[in-house]
């Protein structure tokens, strides 16, 4: 009965988003007496998100009840699973992660129906429309070719488990914040859309789009650092970033949302970039679906490996060539009417903007590029791979030319200023730069080019990001000056994580009898002994590892489980978190003579990263608060 | 930024290009196997022990000067290996000469899969740590390869060679005889 | 079904030189690991991976430069084998695009800009 409901409630939310498109699109079409076709939008768009929620919502209620009759729970679920792997099992498969990204797809339509004040009537309900058209294809899509509520019969007396590496509380937590972030990018693409259907790119359309930017931004920033730490703590090597195909789907809707930020900016402020923000809007969203696409389609090899299924690909290449084609048709035939805004001095805060999103696109076309490159190569017959020395030496220099750019940024003045004032306002940063450059020269250990400049300009980036603050009254300073300096300082937080990480990071890889020591970096581990472990529906060992340094002791218990459904072996670390760093550990394979494999890694600072990502994230949720509440703005500038 | 006519087409020309790339990865996957380059290369010098006590190792040295051969890598633990154990019987009734490369495996379990499969091994040599199988530009179990009476690399089958290949390998060696 | 011998000798084995095995790592995660989907020999479970890691270490250890175990690995498996493409007919356009599109952006760019009196 339940799946019953569930199918039910999609087909109502397709019949919904279609009613949306019409109403729109006639609302739009006739000339007078359709402000009611037009009003009537919004309640559709409420109820049509509210609707995929209930969906999503009794899909959960099947995984939770482990309903072996529903085909997608008989397949990806299992009854001796945990509580809480089952709900977030309901999302850790093909089908029920692509209704979760529907069902955020009508909550967003539904926050823009219900919340969004400042836009022109017209202008939203072409918003409105377009959101529905999207919202179409994607029901059609589930409903088509990736039903979750399929019964199964005979149902089979149990479940064939959930993949183990996903049973983690990563599950829970990772792909509906990343989502959240793919999926909120609909309604920047969607506002592109219906300013381009009525002509109405300006100003307003800038401070409309604006907060919900930024909020698919906060979204996307944290669900790409959870992943990140997720695959460092669950893969089990201390990396934490492998540009690996499915990563990069994840890099290149933020990458371009991070320029669209900054550009929509420069709309808001000075009504500059008119063309070129338009242009942003539809390709963030356009590289959320193309991500999405990617990752499924199973053309693209990758760790993180998700269904394969050529005709699903198929479907969802049909959707992106009919929107992502149609935007940018759209945006090619309406460009010419949009009037290009106002120009700038070179040097001045608009100049600063413009660098940054010229620096932010060319490391997106890399990485876009690097990407597909081995598909294409493939095409022609050449086997060739594309990974982590070509993206470093690719994106890495222009990522550092746009670290200097971050730093400088905020202290120019808008219009126009002068070379040789930004210089001197940038006085302290460049000594901390300098200092921090010749200190690791002098004193540390050799380190490669592009961790030593990293680090180097990650301390002159976090000192030139808290300089807006100033000599200024910090209680009177806007919230939004507060987020961008968070936001900066995060990165630079960050930016110093990855290059202690790459510069610092101390590892030993030793076999160990029971009662054995070893020395990684400033801790001396000893391993006290292997003692089987039991969880919920697997079996494991369990090293007990004692790690001690300046007299005080940690416990460690690094796991190599086996799980009977499927058959599977997965090894779990063990990280102890110091103020320093963190101490990795991982137990491996017996070497037959009694000994133990261990991999044990120092990261110092390497914490630094996420942190970073956190702060970067709380940065833009500070803006956001501050932007959403602009008489309190203006009351305190 | 002011746009310039032509310009405005340039992101649904790039859009496009991007999603003729993934249609072709799509309907016309590439293939993915991972295939050696050392095709038309002389064997790479090794010499391996024996890993059951009935039989000899190999070396390349003592590929040269003979009649071609097939050069078999495979493991006692390796489902595919079973599967294709017939057809090796078959070449091997054909008259064809197999010489063996068993990977991470020890002298019972290799003595146990050929009582199980039978044995059609002229010679079978141990490579506890797949230094030959790298060497050879081989990334799996089971691979052949087909070497001349120079010592050259002729061929390489990735995978079980199947029932309907058999006449195709005869072929083949029959072709650099 | 379980292999049945103890994984390589230098699979996850430091070598006693540090500068030795800093060259060996770097070099390891530029490696693609032929059986997986997608991972450096780094940072791998496969035993494949962690044979090809000892091959490595073994050769560093016996004196090569990354650059001649690396050419190695290339003339058995191609450029398949690293993920650092080297420069040739099929690559050269992915090694140009990030010029490439620097010069294109900066173009476009250009027109944002007023011309200085």
């Amino acid at each position: 009965m339940i799946a019953e409901a569930g199918l039910a409630a999609l087909w109502l939310a397709a019949s919904l988003a279609l009613l949306q498109l019409a109403l729109a699109a006639i609302g739009l079409r006739a000339q007078r007496n359709a402000d009611e076709l037009l009003v009537a939008v919004r309640p559709v768009a409420i109820v049509q998100g509210a609707l995929a929620v209930v969906a999503m919502l009794l899909l959960i209620v099947l995984f939770q009840q482990s309903d072996m009759s529903v085909k997608l729970v008989a397949t990806n679920s299992h009854s001796a699973k945990p509580w809480l792997y089952k709900v977030a099992g309901a999302w850790g498969n093909h089908e029920g992660s692509m209704l979760l990204w529907v069902t955020i797809l009508g909550l967003a339509g539904a926050a823009v129906a219900r919340f969004e004040r400042q836009l022109e009537p017209r202008t939203l309900a072409a918003t409105l429309g377009a959101q529905g058209l999207i919202a179409l294809g994607f029901y059609a899509f589930l409903l088509f070719s990736s039903n979750p509520f399929e019964r199964l019969s005979p149902a089979p007396r149990d479940g064939q488990g959930l993949n183990p590496i996903l049973q983690d509380p990563g599950l829970a937590f990772h792909p509906p914040t990343l989502y959240a972030g793919y999926v909120g990018l609909s309604v920047a693409f969607s506002f592109a859309v219906g300013a381009l259907v009525t002509r109405d790119v300006g100003r307003a359309f800038a401070r409309a789009m604006r907060p919900w930017v930024l909020g698919a931004w906060v979204f996307l920033t944290l669900g790409i650092t959870a992943g990140s730490y997720w695959a460092y703590y669950e893969l089990g090597w201390g990396g934490w970033w492998f540009w690996d195909p499915v990563e990069n789907a994840s890099l290149m809707p933020w990458l371009a949302a991070t320029a669209l930020l900054h550009s929509v900016t420069v709309l808001a402020t000075r009504d500059g970039l008119r063309a070129w923000t338009v242009m942003l809007a539809v390709v963030a969203f356009s590289m959320s679906m193309i991500g999405t696409f990617l990752v499924r389609s199973g053309i693209l090899t990758s760790v993180h490996a998700f269904a394969v299924d050529p005709e699903r690909g198929a479907f969802i290449l049909a959707l992106l060539l009919l929107y992502i084609g149609g935007a940018l048709a759209l945006f090619a035939l309406r460009v010419g009417t949009v009037r290009e805004g106002t120009t700038f001095e070179l040097v001045s805060r608009e100049g600063g903007l413009v660098a940054n999103n010229l620096l932010l696109s060319v490391i997106l076309g890399i990485v876009l590029i690097g990407t597909l490159y081995p598909i294409v190569a493939a095409a022609f017959g050449v086997q060739l791979s594309v990974g982590p020395p070509f993206f470093n030496k690719a994106a890495g220099p222009i990522a550092l030319v746009l670290v200097v750019v971050m730093a400088a940024g905020p202290l120019l003045r808008w219009r126009r200023d002068k070379a040789g004032e930004v210089v001197e306002r940038l006085t302290w940063p460049i000594a901390a730069a300098v200092f921090a450059f010749a200190a690791l020269v002098a004193f540390a250990t050799p380190i490669g080019v592009l961790p030593l400049l990293g680090l180097s300009l990650a301390v002159g980036l976090a000192v030139a990001s808290v300089a807006p603050l100033w000599k200024r009254d910090l209680r009177r300073t806007p919230l939004f000056t507060w987020g961008m300096v968070v936001a900066h300082l995060g990165l630079a937080v960050s930016l110093a994580g990855m290059a202690c990480d790459s510069a610092f990071t101390a590892e030993r890889l030793v076999a160990l009898r029971a009662g054995e020591a070893t020395r990684v970096g400033p801790w001396r581990v000893s391993f006290a002994g292997l003692s089987p472990v039991i969880g919920d529906n697997w079996s494991g060992l369990q090293a007990r590892l004692t790690a001690e340094r300046d007299g005080r002791t940690r416990l460690l218990f690094p796991q190599s489980r086996t799980f009977a459904d499927p058959p599977t072996v997965t090894s779990e670390s063990a990280i102890a978190t110091v103020l320093d760093g963190q101490l990795y550990t991982v137990l491996g394979a017996a070497d037959g003579q009694g000994r133990w494999q261990l991999r044990l890694w120092w990261k110092p600072f390497v914490t630094l990263i996420w942190l970073g990502g956190t702060l970067v994230a709380l940065g833009g949720a500070l803006s956001l608060v501050g932007r959403l509440r602009p008489r309190r703005r203006e009351a305190w500038t | 930024m002011d746009v310039k006519r032509p310009l405005v087409w340039l992101p649904l020309a790039g859009f496009l290009l991007v999603a003729i790339v993934v249609a072709v990865a799509l309907y016309a996957p590439a293939d993915r196997t991972v295939r050696s380059a050392m095709i038309g290369q002389p064997l790479p010098a090794f010499n391996l022990r024996p890993i059951v006590s009935t039989k000899p190792g190999v070396a390349s040295d003592a590929m040269k000067g003979h009649g071609p051969r097939l050069l078999n890598i495979f493991a006692s633990w390796c489902v595919p290996c079973i599967a294709e154990a017939p057809q090796l019987m078959r070449l091997r009734q054909a008259g064809v000469r197999i010489d063996a490369v068993a990977i991470r495996d020890t002298g019972p379990a290799v003595a146990g899969f050929l009582r199980r499969n039978g044995d059609p091994y002229a010679a079978i040599g141990d490579d506890p740590s797949s230094a030959v199988q790298l060497s050879l530009g081989s990334s799996g179990v089971p691979e052949t390869f087909l070497i001349d009476g120079q010592g050259i690399v002729r061929r390489q089958w990735v995978g079980d060679i199947r029932a309907d290949q058999v006449d195709e390998v005869l072929a083949a060696v029959r072709d650099v005889q | 079904m379980a292999q049945t011998t103890a994984p390589a000798e230098l699979a996850d084995t430091q070598l006693a030189d540090p500068v030795q095995e800093a060259s060996a790592r770097t070099l390891m995660e530029t490696l693609r690991c032929v059986v997986c989907q997608g991972q450096s020999i780094a940072d791998s479970d496969a035993t494949m991976a962690g044979d090809m890691r000892a091959l490595v270490r073994g050769r560093i250890r016996a004196g090569e430069t990354p650059a001649q175990v690396r050419d190695w690995l290339i003339a058995r498996y191609g450029d398949y084998i690293t993920y650092d493409p080297p420069l040739s007919a099929a690559t050269w356009p992915l090694w140009l695009a990030p010029l490439a599109l620097l010069a294109v952006g900066a173009w476009i760019a250009r027109a944002s800009f007023r011309r200085r009196s």
